[in-house]
């Protein structure tokens, strides 16, 4: 096991190295728009120099002025240290505004994570209980509608219909006007009540797939040959369902769950920019408009982490979970 | 006998035999699928609406009468500053031809007719005379030495001042020096006539100050008034009839005032009073770009913000994004066979090798790279036409690596079995027991795969867009209608914008979705019961 982890650890790093030079150089394609426009405004100072002249110093001060690979190696050594830089766009340590913003998103999809498992594996073991049923077909189609719905556009209806038309909640942003004012529980509370939509979109989109995954690996370990020797034993399909089937339907779950644990670091993007709350999607979402190479660089590099980490920690689980599972 | 047997013969096919080809109806692995494809409802419902979608994109792109990009207008009626009056304080001098009047001669003028001083010399030093010959009418002279003396001076006639000015009837004629300095002589007199040159010309009075100068047969020649009165727009000729109704309407103190013109039209005035300065206002129809019209007999969708027919923006918008997933599908499905196949055919080492390159883009964050990619693109501005087939192979590079896991598992389980071997022994090439042999067995997943890989393309690029970092105006994509609600104002008021397209989407996905599924059922008929 020992042996299986550290080579799994070993491939994940050297993974990473090859993410992170293609990344690397993708990012110096981007028109650093950013240097540009604050070589412009320095330029415009009285008695500054030309344009040209600070467009050199910045690319010199930001490391743009050497050549992909050596800038790559560059960022490499800092990234091994821990040392990401500084933000141009948000003007502090890549860490210092990681930190700021990162918890944001985690509670946001925390929160979404647990009402997702809530209602998916109820609603998946329901449906594969009676395959072909009413309760089937409907929890498919929700669950495919769940997966067909643009995130941006279920979160526009939610807008319109619980912000606009019916006003119960703020359109966008983390906090209300008299957010100042409020006792500490009350600020909580109101936080907690700008995460509402926002939990509603990723859960609706992202509920989908948990449920079919449920849905299918119930609907496998129903047909398996101890299933059918525990109906034939004469017990109750209460009994079955509930202790044979469940849990064995519930390796593929843990695993599956054990993988996203890392995904919820990740943000939201889409949805963080939507409803404007200032977690990591959002900010990096801002600093790719912006062109902040430092801060995108960091946080691409800092997904492609948690892909791996996601993969290893399913593998391990999986080994770990399912006796039959041998690791080799 | 022979009968007999005849009858025989034409009896047997009737009585069936156990191993009689007729017996049982024959059905072809592919027959099962599609028997048991056809069998699922939400299937069959997805098939339904993607051939609308079909439809609805091409041959409804072709049918709508109006292109993506076609811009409408409308016209609006606005308030629009028309004419400017002033009451007029300051001497206008009407200059006999071949004369020049002195750049100082109004300051003079003033001072002269208030100080009652009528001698005065100008800043260049020659000297002027006014000759009071009417009320607040001016007769200029210059005088001109003729001689040494003080005395031997003749003055010479240069322009007629006064407080009033003069509107031509007609836009192309002139007023001669004579006509107006009769006309303002014999007004101020109170006179109704009087001659000038060749004709007795009658004066009309209107308006409290002014007169209608009309020549013996009564036609109208001039109008003479105390306000000066200027189009807004230069180029736009206020007639002599026009000026009199507006002065009537400023000495009454109307607000407004409606003209019906020769053609019938009524043209409404409104009058504005600015510390003597008069607005005159009118309704005006303009032209202006239809944008945000609900729906209607025109418009069945409506028009968005920039003016354009939604529902040839839909049509067309559906056109792109269909265009797009089966584009990117397609070279997902060949890069990701062919990766996949190599690397689960060879194994080992290739396999290997393959398989962390699989790995390698799979680790690329997809979404924050698509942005960046569409700044990239945004920085060159790429053509919209360019930047779709861009954009095709943007998703597609980033996308295979599911279809090569997906392939490479399947030809790694059906390396080892009974026929792959029986087709090593006969001696086939590799070439052929890839492509004959695994990747046929590969097809079901792939199609499944495919099916359902079109929604999620569709998807993402329909999120891409509502970012602004796909499809580009003019071009039309689903995503970019919905890109309108950023616009609160849009979002609470204009429904019809971004409501459709969304369903479309959503329609789409779904239906891509439900065909996937039932495809699954149908190739894999063990999850049956």
């Amino acid at each position: 096991m020992k042996k299986f982890i550290l080579k799994r650890l070993l491939i994940s790093v050297v993974l990473l190295f090859f993410v992170s030079l293609i990344i690397y150089t993708i990012m110096r394609c981007m028109p650093t728009s950013y240097v540009e426009n604050q070589a412009r405004a320095l330029a415009t100072r009285p008695g500054s120099k030309s344009y040209q002249e600070w467009v050199s110093q910045l690319n010199a001060q930001y490391g743009l002025d050497v050549g992909v690979l050596k800038g790559y190696f560059r960022w490499l050594s800092g990234a091994i240290r821990l040392d990401f830089g500084d933000s141009w766009y948000w003007n502090q340590p890549i860490l210092d505004k990681f930190k700021d913003v990162i918890w944001y998103s985690f509670f946001l999809s925390l929160a979404a994570f647990i009402l997702e498992m809530v209602i998916a594996i109820p609603l998946g073991i329901a449906a594969a209980r009676k395959q072909y049923s009413m309760t089937d077909y409907a929890v498919t189609v929700f669950a495919l509608i769940g997966i067909s719905l643009p995130s941006f556009f279920f979160a526009t209806i939610l807008k319109y219909v619980f912000s606009i038309k019916l006003g119960w909640f703020d359109i966008s942003g983390t906090v209300s006007r008299m957010h100042q004012s409020m006792t500490d529980t009350q600020k909580l509370l109101d936080i907690a009540k700008h995460m509402i939509l926002p939990v509603i979109t990723l859960t609706v989109v992202s509920i989908g797939g948990m449920m079919r995954y449920v849905r299918a690996n119930m609907l496998e370990v129903l047909n398996s040959d101890y299933i059918r020797t525990a109906r034939a034993k004469g017990l109750s399909e209460n009994r079955v369902i509930n202790h044979h089937a469940f849990r064995n339907t519930l390796i593929p779950i843990v695993t599956l769950l054990g993988g996203s644990l890392p995904g919820l670091f990740g943000g939201a993007m889409i949805t963080e920019q939507l409803f404007q709350i200032p977690g990591i999607g959002y900010t990096s979402y801002v600093s790719v408009m912006q062109g902040d190479i430092p801060f995108v660089m960091f946080y691409m590099v800092f997904l492609a982490v948690l892909t791996l980490l996601g993969n290893l920690i399913a593998d391990i689980l999986y080994a770990a979970v399912d006796p039959r599972v041998r690791v080799n | 006998m022979a009968k007999e047997m005849i009858d025989e013969k034409e009896k047997k096919p009737e009585e069936m035999q156990l191993d009689d080809a007729a017996r049982v109806k024959v059905l072809s692995p592919g027959m099962m699928v599609a028997k048991r494809f056809f069998r699922n409802r939400l299937a069959i419902l997805g098939m339904v609406i993607i051939i609308c979608m079909f439809l609805f994109s091409f041959l409804g792109g072709a049918v709508v009468p109006y292109s993506e990009s076609e811009v409408f207008y409308t016209s609006e009626s606005m308030l629009k500053d028309y004419a400017g009056a002033t009451a007029i304080d300051q001497y206008q001098f009407v200059v006999k031809p071949g004369e020049t009047l002195p750049k100082d001669i109004y300051s003079k003028t003033m001072i002269a007719a208030s100080t009652k001083k009528y001698e005065f010399t100008s800043r260049d030093g020659t000297d002027y005379r006014l000759d009071p010959v009417g009320d607040e009418v001016y007769v200029l002279y210059a005088r001109v030495k003729t001689g040494p003396k003080p005395i031997d001076v003749e003055d010479q006639e240069i322009a007629v001042g006064s407080l009033k000015s003069f509107t031509r009837a007609a836009s192309e004629q002139d007023l001669s020096y004579e006509f107006c300095k009769g006309a303002l002589m014999a007004l101020s007199a109170g006179q109704e006539s009087y001659t000038a040159e060749d004709g007795v010309y009658t004066l009309e009075a209107a308006g409290t100050h002014g007169a209608l100068v009309k020549d013996a047969d009564g036609a109208d020649i001039a109008f003479v008034s105390d306000m000066n009165i200027n189009a807004v727009n230069a180029g736009t000729y206020l007639s002599p009839d026009l000026k009199l109704l507006l002065i009537e309407m400023i000495e009454q103190e109307q607000d407004s005032l409606t003209v019906t013109e020769d053609d019938g039209t009524e043209t409404t005035f409104l009058l504005q009073n600015k510390n003597g300065q008069y607005l005159v206002r009118r309704n005006q129809e303009t032209r202006v770009i239809d944008s945000y019209s609900a729906p209607s007999k025109e418009h069945i969708f409506g028009t968005d913000g920039n003016g354009m027919d939604l529902l040839a923006r839909l049509m067309y918008g559906g056109r792109i994004s269909l265009l797009i997933g089966f584009v990117v599908i397609a070279i997902e499905v060949v890069i990701g066979t062919i990766v996949g196949g190599i690397a689960g055919f060879f194994g080992g080492r290739v396999d290997n090798l393959l398989m962390r390159l699989v790995d390698v883009v799979y680790c690329i964050p997809s979404l924050p790279l698509f942005l960046i990619l569409g700044s990239i693109m945004d920085y060159y501005q790429l053509p919209a036409k360019i930047r779709i087939y861009a954009l095709c192979v943007v998703l597609a590079v980033i996308g295979w690596v599911g279809i090569a896991r997906i392939v490479r598992g399947q030809i790694l389980s059906l390396r080892e079995q009974e026929f792959m071997i029986a087709a090593e022994a006969c001696g086939l090439s590799v070439h052929r027991r890839i492509f004959k042999h695994l990747v046929p067995n590969v097809i079901p997943q792939l199609i499944v795969f495919a099916s359902m890989g079109l929604g999620d393309v569709i998807l993402t690029e329909a999120t891409l867009s509502f970012l602004g970092m796909g499809i580009k105006y003019p071009a039309a994509s689903w995503g970019s209608i919905i890109n309108a609600v950023n616009d609160v104002n849009v979002m609470t008021n204009y429904l019809f914008v971004w409501v459709p397209a969304g369903m479309l989407i959503l329609l789409t996905v779904l239906a891509f979705n439900f065909i996937g599924d039932g495809l699954r059922d149908a190739f894999d008929p063990k999850m049956k019961r």
